[in-house]
């Protein structure tokens, strides 16, 4: 399969498009058969439960259907056996910063997580190709029993509370992909957050994929017991490679009773990647599960955050941006599931789509009967930036009974002519002036976001920006 | 003896001595169509949330002529100050009456103009491809029809009254497909209003297909009445053309059936057209209301513009899923569509997929779809003033659909519509 068909524009991406020899210790081969799971699993030292649910994972996997009855032909271009499905720097995550290797130091540098920043941080949960090459959890975190390990170590160490909402908020059967992933995760990060505890300072874990044809398939677990508060940042900076790369991670999020999850994804991944994700969270009662999400870069995403308002007072919330460039598809959306009365959910979808891109809404609230005072909102932008974008909206809304109010907008538009005319007047070029507009469009979203996601992602709005115009 | 619209083809009907020989021929291939077509699945995206059990029409048998034809006649009376009436029973044109037709308006049984007017039949007959989930059953359609409308208004004539026909069904287990094909000819102008009703109460299936062809600077005005019986399974595949500053304004008041699905696809062919697209939805007991609908913009500057309304009672269902498309190059497409679903009871349920595709810049689109119940207040101010719960619901359901009449911008027939849907509001429950 060859990707040359699709416009080039990632000459601004050069701060990520860097690659260093690595020595794979550890590498499964292309392809997926039963004998790459035993494999994964016996590298990884999986106790028996799991071997069992990654081979359910692999039956459902290859039982499902591609989705391609609603969603794009762009999935047939996935070839599974040309994946690699496991590779791995080393196995026990390192502990101290001094531990990592060079090499892969040298990496995070170019891709600019600063000193400063993870002294901010509580903890850097890096995640190097398949294993989490570097984890630290601030002392202060740390006493006060916040669990903050990779997947694998989680399910190892903490295996009472892990196993209890494994696979329960996604099940392996949920879609395709999220077979797939039940199949051969390895990565992804397990945080445990005890009762009562807030968080103060966001935990951060860095995705990074680098190896040609390498799938890569975190698994991320996340339980905020009674009352506490979390926020969890994830952040997808990819090199460019020659050939496709499937990323399809899985994450689950667990609010018990009172709990707060955020979970912030800024993604920005090259434009050959497939990254097919399934996101979801359980809110419990009078809890909240809020997911703020932007995705800029990649082939084709397809990624539909949702909410389980399980119980009584329940919120969720989707804050969505969505850029797509030239040749990229950007399917995103989310998914709201009402179960208990007075549940409120609210979404908020802006998307641009520039040059040849294409980005795509696609929702889903659920209102099943009698429920009573549920309450959903629903609001989608798009903004078309050239005469050959495209943007489409596919929602779909089922509400039983009375006594629920449901409500759904949308809306397409451009830049205006006159305010471009406006700030060129005023000295400004017109890649800057539609940079200015742009993220003026999306600026109230923006500011959700934690300084330094939004800085960063203004700066990724502005490089996309410059390719764009004229 | 009864004869299946499932497994007879049209040249064991005997149907084909109504039509020329090369519709004959059209039919034979409608059939091969229909048959070669798969049954509509749980995954098809066209067919998503419909109760698919409700499609079955394995038991479904052509309609045989009616006995009883006057009393039809004198049930067929709804405006006096017409242009023409046409009334058919079981697809049997039973009353022609044109008297206040200007001269040039063709206004005939489809046979008719197949035989006499082939090359206007063939250009505006059935010509767009079915792409909103119903291919399989309008090719059924296409290869059992006897007979229906064909309404033709040449360049610059204003047909000032409006046209009514009616098409009665009548039978247990029985099947018509009704047609009505409507062609504005350059700067012309019609009003035409469809009435769709079932005899008896009875379990029985209509498969109706329109055809409206809008041409330049043409205007027409759209009416369908849809009163079948509670028992009926009915298909409304309706196809909308719109030429250069063209204004269509079509209306589906649906106030029967089992299982309604009706599929509305409207082509912005040219430069300045309008597509207007309205629709009534008092659905109660166990109806299914199921609507497609497709606003598709071709031509830069066009308009449309979708308001659906639904009130679900007892165990109701609707379904509404409805799609924007602007074309490339259809810059300057100002689109509009909303849906808007009244929950009454806590056993119904509405599904509303409002989608866009935007293809062009410079386009103006938006959508929005609500769901909500009866206003507390209102209900309460109108309790105040000794107005029974129930009778200020109804007023409540009245005025929701009002909004929907008044963008008619036709006094007459708002007028006419609103008392149709007042004597079905008070005589539901």
């Amino acid at each position: 399969m060859s990707t040359e068909t699709k416009p080039d524009i990632d000459i601004d991406r050069s701060v990520g498009d860097f690659r260093y020899e690595m020595d794979y210790a550890f590498d499964a081969g292309v392809g997926l058969t039963e004998a790459t799971i035993d494999y994964i699993s016996d590298v990884k030292g999986d106790p028996d439960w799991v071997r069992a649910f990654r081979k359910e994972g692999y039956r459902k996997f290859l039982e499902k259907p591609m989705p391609t009855h609603w969603a794009t032909k762009d999935l047939e271009s996935i070839v599974f056996e040309n994946i690699r499905y496991y590779l791995s720097q080393g196995q026990v995550p390192k502990r101290t910063w001094d531990e990592v290797p060079d090499d892969i130091k040298r990496t995070f540098e170019r891709l600019g997580i600063p000193e400063q920043e993870r002294k901010f941080l509580s903890g850097v949960e890096a995640q190097f190709d398949s294993e989490a090459a570097y984890s630290n959890i601030k002392a202060a975190v740390g006493e006060q029993g916040v669990i903050f390990v990779g997947s694998s170590e989680g399910l190892k160490e903490h295996p009472e509370i892990f196993k209890k909402w494994f696979g329960k908020v996604i099940p392996s059967g949920d879609n395709k992909f999220s077979a797939l992933n039940s199949a051969v995760f390895s990565g992804g990060s397990f945080i445990y957050v005890p009762p009562g505890v807030k968080v103060k300072h966001p935990l951060q874990a860095y995705f990074r994929i680098n190896a040609q044809n390498f799938g890569q398939f975190e698994r991320t677990l996340i339980i905020v017991d009674e009352g506490a508060e979390l926020t969890y940042m994830e952040g997808c900076t990819a090199p460019k490679f020659e050939t496709a790369t499937l990323h399809s991670a899985v994450v689950e999020l667990v609010a018990m009773k009172g709990a707060k999850i955020q979970y912030i994804t800024v993604q920005n991944w090259s434009s050959n990647v497939f990254n097919l994700v399934t996101k979801r969270g359980i809110a419990h009662e009078d809890a909240e599960v809020k997911w703020i999400d932007c995705n800029i870069g990649s082939r084709l995403t397809m990624k539909y955050p949702g909410v389980v308002m399980k119980g009584k007072g329940a919120r969720g919330e989707v804050v969505s941006i969505a850029l797509a460039g030239d040749g990229q598809h950007q399917d995103t959306g989310a998914k709201m599931i009402h179960a208990a009365d007075n549940t409120t959910s609210n979404i908020i979808s802006k998307s641009i789509s520039l040059g040849t891109g294409r980005s795509t809404y696609r929702g889903m609230v659920h209102v099943p009967k009698h429920l009573k005072g549920c309450k959903n909102n629903t609001e989608c932008d798009a903004l078309l930036i050239n005469s050959h974008s495209r943007t489409d909206t596919y929602p779909a809304i089922s509400v039983r009974g009375q006594g629920n109010a449901v409500q759904h907008e949308a809306s397409v538009s451009q830049i205006s002519a006159e305010q471009i005319f406006y700030m060129q007047q005023r000295g400004l070029s017109e890649a800057a002036a539609m940079s200015l507009a742009v993220n003026g469009f999306v600026n109230d979203l923006v500011q959700q976001f934690p300084m330094e996601y939004s800085v960063e992602l203004k700066r990724l709005i502005d490089l996309e920006m410059e390719g764009s115009v004229g | 003896m009864s004869i299946s619209i499932t497994t007879t083809s049209p040249s064991e009907t005997g149907n084909s001595t109504n039509w020329p020989e090369w519709f004959s021929k059209d039919q034979n291939e409608a059939w091969e169509l229909f048959q070669s077509l798969p049954q509509p699945k749980r995954t098809d995206e066209p067919w998503r949330f419909a109760n698919l059990k409700a499609i079955d029409l394995s038991d479904f048998h052509v309609a045989v002529p009616v006995q009883d034809v006057a009393s039809l006649i004198t049930r067929s009376s709804a405006l006096t100050n017409l242009a023409a009436k046409l009334i058919f029973a079981n697809e049997v044109l039973i009353h022609n009456d044109q008297v206040g037709l200007p001269a040039g308006v063709l206004l005939l049984p489809l046979e008719e103009a197949a035989k006499n007017h082939e090359e206007l039949f063939r250009k505006s007959f059935m010509t767009s491809n079915v792409r909103l989930g119903s291919k399989k059953f309008a090719a059924l359609h296409r290869a059992h029809l006897r007979s229906g409308a064909f309404v033709y208004v040449p360049k610059g004539v204003v047909v000032e009254r409006p046209i009514e026909i009616w098409h009665w069904l009548e039978g247990e287990n029985a099947t018509i497909f009704p047609h009505t094909l409507i062609v504005l000819g350059e700067g012309a102008s019609a009003t035409v209003i469809d009435h769709f009703v079932s005899s008896r109460d009875e379990r029985s299936l209509a498969i109706a297909v329109n055809d409206l062809t809008v041409e330049t600077n043409a205007k027409l005005h759209y009416v369908a009445v849809q009163e079948w019986s509670d028992k009926v399974t009915a298909f409304h595949i309706n196809t909308t053309e719109v030429g250069k500053e063209g204004v269509s304004t079509a209306l589906q008041m649906n106030l029967g059936g089992a299982y309604v699905r009706g599929e509305s696809d409207s082509h912005l062919m040219g430069e300045g057209s309008r597509s207007v697209m309205l629709s009534i939805n008092p659905a109660s007991e166990n109806r299914e209301i199921d609507q497609r609908t497709f606003q598709d913009h071709f031509a830069p500057r066009a308009t449309s513009d979708l308001l659906y309304h639904n009130a679900l009672a007892d165990s109701s269902r609707t379904i509404f899923a409805g799609l924007i498309k602007v074309e490339e190059h259809a810059h300057e497409t100002d689109a509009y569509q909303k849906v808007r679903n009244l929950m009454l009871s806590d056993e119904a349920e509405a599904n509303s997929m409002p989608g866009l595709e935007i293809l062009a810049d410079n386009v103006r689109c938006t959508h929005g779809a609500t769901s909500g119940e009866l206003n507390e207040d209102e209900l309460f101010y109108m309790m105040a003033r000794g107005i029974a719960p129930k009778q200020a619901a109804q007023l409540i359901v009245r005025g929701f659909f009002g909004t929907v009449l008044e963008r008619l911008e036709n006094p007459m027939l708002q007028e006419h519509l609103g008392e149709i849907l007042d004597k079905k509001l008070s005589t539901s429950k």
